[in-house]
């Protein structure tokens, strides 16, 4: 029944929706363009010298970016790209609007309209290396061990402000491994999975009413995890563990169809996030600005509370941009961790309500990707990685907003941060990728049929 | 594969629909409250980002702005002869709030009122700059100065209001500050404010003893006996004797009351007894009209509760439950009794303005940017403690004072004044100094304009009752003289 709901294939001749993406980017790069007008005017009274140039590029940049889709992936999703540079686009405004305040040191906003140029390179260089996402699948074991190393690397690099997720590469400046660990881990857990989930599924002993897998199909995937999860601990980066968690589980759970992974995962995670918060004094301590998060610390206004002041005082409206006094949210991270809260300043609860509606929407893309994918490999991969995304989201968005404990991890496309940027880049490529696969009509590269027939049992 | 999809579809839906509830608490619900918070640094911010409007005394503004540099604020607030004005305008600091007139009219000063939403709408379509309005004080410059230079180097207060309207014409408390000099945000603000503070300050220069200080009235709270023994009917003729013993043996204790000096208290008439501040007949007559009887008399005239003039003074106290010699001691002043010199200036205007007592204000008007006024203050009756008749009576007793008794020192020729001196010790068995109290109207054919109270904490070591005559009817006198035009 709901076989012709998972995909788009209708008949020949398909629209591909190219058209409605091209349309679509002419809004996506002419809003940041009117919002970096608006910056200019509200801050100096004049337009920004650099607006032609910045327009033009982001044009140019988008219409590249198009016409490569349009040759490499003519049946992806239109959504995802207007998407992420409709958010990268606005997040280089907001850097660059940040940048005027003397008081946040200098000035990020080139760097991160480079970074985000790679990125943009990589997402095409994805996009036309990766024929099909399938290929992927021939590097499952090699991405567990890239994934290792790129976790285990930061390690060997000093902590930065109580993290180590860092590497610093001189001349080039400092890499977050793990925002591409993350999509790599992705690769292995897919490939591992679809290999496995029939053994993880049905060759299993119920204990206390819960299906539990067999150790030797479980093992390696327990392993691999628990591996990720104490480097994280170790490295103090709560935010990532959480995100790789959530993700394990998610994938499991999507695979082998049992319930009782929930459960599990449920339960390893609350045990896990105790033992975090009741050892780390640098979580115990963001637990605490949780759970009061307007009170003094040594008789100042911690940057928590500031991040409050900077959402309450925005409204409904926002004071527009350039005009709010986010800059009060000193300390480490007022143009990475917490650029929501100069959206919410700025731009109001209806400008912060749009920005989470424009993530909810590439999330949901992603989701239906997965669901139109034809493979099961692909459905694992599409999932795991808008999964990862969605939790990406909620975990910083929650933090700054204070629905959870604030975590270090960046806003996808929209927090500066080279790392951050491309990797996302990649992950927008690879799902565009998948989707392209999935939405191309139907006789072009045959179905597995493994595929196939797994579909027609699974869902009766 | 699908099903499981869906419902992980589902749980991210939650999430995004999490955070969207999230944002709505945050930016809707708590909103007017984070950008309120005193430590939200944006209300400092707005506050300063325009010039504030001024508190005009006589016509004249007594505070400024300056325009500062190299901070988030970008205007100071200035005060002229900020040392005298302290205890009415307050400071208004970049670093350490507002007080009084200029914490209470905040929102008129800055603009943000919203009485003064059409001005601002106005300013926004004309492109103007933002402005305060003006809080238009009923103070007199010339009483404000008698009262602060006669005050001097002295720790004290002076409140001086007009009867007839209970408009504040003087307000003085010393030792007092330069609220410029904690105005801005700098080092050396920060180095004034520390050195304010009442732990490296003892004087705590800062505090606003006409309204936030409680003292004990000592004798001057006689009036209110005397006011209390008239309304009770328990004095009818106050020329005629009254049945007082000397000395006086507090009820139920074996304790004397015995008076100051070699006085002639024993049955003394009322006249007689104010005249010379007696504290045996006072006591006794306390006693006599009871607890119930003090309480309301005393309350009639304010005590027992904060008043807003729109700044908050603090309540004067007279104590509700009390066994029959603590109600003679606090008849005359001791005990638990305790007033701000502002509610002893209002026990002088009511008996001076005939018995009605009016709303004690200190704001006249506030006025728009654009000169519209958009308040004024109506004078308002705040009750009677007295009676027309027994009202005159109390003020023919209290000229008797200056004319022939311990009030001699705020004789004005020509000029009917009314006064009464007080000296109220304190302190463990009265060793520290004593607080010499004077408080007095002046009548002339259209009533009285002005009635003063005037405390001065450290009374030499003169501890007779002369001291309140000596210390500080002279300060009355000339703040009296002052509103007189004399």
């Amino acid at each position: 029944m709901s076989a012709s709901n998972t995909t788009t294939i209708t008949s020949i001749g398909a629209p591909n929706r190219r058209n409605t993406e091209l349309a679509l980017l002419v809004f996506a790069v002419a809003i940041p363009v009117f919002a970096y007008a608006n910056v200019g005017l509200a801050k100096n009274g004049s337009v920004p010298a650099g607006l032609l140039g910045y327009g033009v590029g982001l044009g140019l940049l988008a219409t590249v970016t198009h016409l490569l889709v349009r040759k490499f992936a003519p049946y992806a999703d239109p959504l995802m790209l207007p998407i992420a540079t409709l958010l990268n686009g606005l997040g280089l405004v907001l850097i660059w609007r940040l940048d005027q305040e003397p008081s946040l040191g200098s000035a990020m906003a080139p760097k991160q309209l480079m970074w985000s140029t790679f990125g943009v390179v990589l997402f095409v260089l994805v996009l036309v290396l990766v024929k099909d996402h399938r290929i992927l699948q021939r590097y499952t074991y090699i991405s567990m061990v890239l994934a290792l190393v790129l976790l285990v690397l930061p390690v060997f690099f000093p902590p930065v402000y109580g993290a180590r997720i860092w590497i610093s590469l001189p001349g080039i400046g400092s890499l977050q491994p793990g925002e591409f660990a993350k999509i790599i881990i992705t690769v292995f857990f897919a490939g591992y999975l679809m290999v496995k989930r029939d053994a993880l599924a049905l060759a299993s002993r119920r204990v206390m009413g819960l299906y539990l897998p067999r150790g030797r199909d479980l093992g390696p995937i327990l392993v691999i995890w628990a591996v990720s999860l104490l480097i994280l601990v170790f490295e103090t980066d709560l935010g990532t563990s959480l995100l790789f968690f959530g993700l394990f589980v998610i994938m499991l759970y999507v695979a082998t169809e049992r319930t009782s992974w929930i459960v599990f995962g449920l339960l390893l995670s609350s045990a896990g996030a105790v033992a975090v918060a009741s050892s780390e004094p640098h979580v115990k301590i963001r637990v605490q600005d949780w759970l009061h998060p307007l009170a003094l610390q040594n008789g100042a206004v911690t940057e928590t509370a500031q991040a409050r002041y900077a959402f309450g005082s925005g409204g409904l409206f926002g004071s527009g941009l350039g005009q709010g006094y986010s800059r009060l949210i000193h300390g480490i991270a007022p143009k990475s961790d917490y650029i929501l809260a100069t959206v919410g300043e700025e731009l109001g609860l209806a400008g912060l309500m749009a920005v989470l509606l424009l993530y909810g929407l590439l999330i949901e893309r992603g989701i239906r990707t997965a669901l139109a994918a034809r493979d099961p490999f692909g459905k694992l991969l599409a999932i795991g990685l808008s999964g990862g995304f969605a939790l990406q989201v909620f975990v910083v968005a929650g933090g700054v907003t204070g629905l959870i404990p604030l975590t270090g991890m960046t806003m996808p496309f929209m927090a500066q941060g080279g790392s951050s940027v491309i990797a996302n880049w990649a992950l927008v490529a690879i799902l565009l990728r998948i989707s392209d696969t999935a939405r191309r009509p139907a006789p072009s590269p045959a179905p597995s049929p493994d595929a196939e027939a797994t579909q027609v049992v699974r869902n009766q | 594969m699908n099903k499981p999809l869906r419902r992980v579809a589902v749980f991210c839906g939650l999430l995004v629909l999490a955070l969207l509830v999230r944002v709505n608490y945050v930016q809707f619900v708590q909103a007017d409250q984070l950008s309120n918070d005193p430590h939200n640094r944006r209300v400092a911010i707005n506050q300063y980002a325009q010039p504030r409007g001024n508190i005009i005394v006589d016509g004249k503004a007594v505070t400024g702005h300056t325009e500062t540099n190299g901070s988030d604020f970008k205007y100071k607030r200035t005060y002229t002869d900020g040392p005298m004005w302290a205890p009415v305008t307050g400071h208004a600091s970049q670093a350490y709030g507002t007080t009084m007139l200029e914490g209470v009219e905040d929102k008129f000063l800055t603009g943000n009122d919203d009485r003064l939403f059409f001005n601002r709408t106005i300013d926004l379509l004309t492109g103007k700059q933002r402005q305060g309005g003006n809080v238009v004080t009923t103070l007199n410059a010339k009483a404000q100065k008698a009262a602060f230079d006669g005050l001097g180097d002295k720790k004290g207060a002076v409140v001086a209001l007009d009867p007839r309207t209970g408009a504040v014409l003087a307000m003085a408390s010393t030792p007092s500050y330069d609220p410029s000099g904690i105005a801005g945000y700098s080092t050396t603000d920060e180095k004034n404010w520390i050195a304010l503070d009442k732990k490296n300050d003892p004087n705590d220069p800062s505090l606003n003893r006409a309204l936030r200080q409680t003292y004990p009235p000592g004798s001057t709270f006689k009036l209110v006996t005397a006011a209390a023994a008239l309304e009770t009917g328990k004095v009818t003729d106050i020329n005629a004797k009254t049945t007082s013993p000397d000395p006086y043996t507090l009820p139920g204790t074996t304790t004397p009351l015995v008076n100051e000096g070699h006085l002639q208290c024993k049955d003394a008439s009322l006249r007689n007894a104010l005249r010379q501040s007696c504290n045996t007949v006072f006591g006794n007559l306390g006693a006599n009209i009871g607890l119930k009887g003090m309480v309301d008399e005393a309350e009639k005239f304010g005590f027992n509760k904060e008043q807003t003039i729109p700044v908050r003074a603090d309540a004067s106290n007279f104590d509700t439950k009390m066994s029959p010699d603590q109600v003679a001691l606090s008849s005359i002043g001791q005990f638990d009794t305790a007033a701000t010199p502002l509610q002893m200036a209002m026990v002088a205007s009511a008996i001076a303005n005939n018995g009605v007592l009016m709303q004690p204000y200190e704001v006249d008007k506030l006025v728009a940017p654009n000169l519209s006024t958009i308040s004024q203050t109506d004078p308002q009756k705040m009750s009677q403690p007295l009676s027309p008749e027994n009202a005159q009576k109390l003020q023919s007793m209290m000229e008797t004072v200056v004319t022939d008794g311990t009030g001699k020192n705020a004789k004005i020729p020509g000029v009917r004044v009314g006064g009464k001196t007080g000296t109220a010790q304190h302190g463990v068995n009265n060793d520290k100094a004593p607080y010499a109290w004077f408080v007095s109207y002046a009548m002339t054919d259209q009533g009285s304009p002005v009635a003063v109270a005037v405390v001065v904490e450290d009374g030499s070591a003169n501890r007779d009752d002369i001291s309140g005559g000596g210390l500080a009817a002279p300060i009355a006198k000339s703040v009296m003289e002052a509103v007189l035009n004399k």
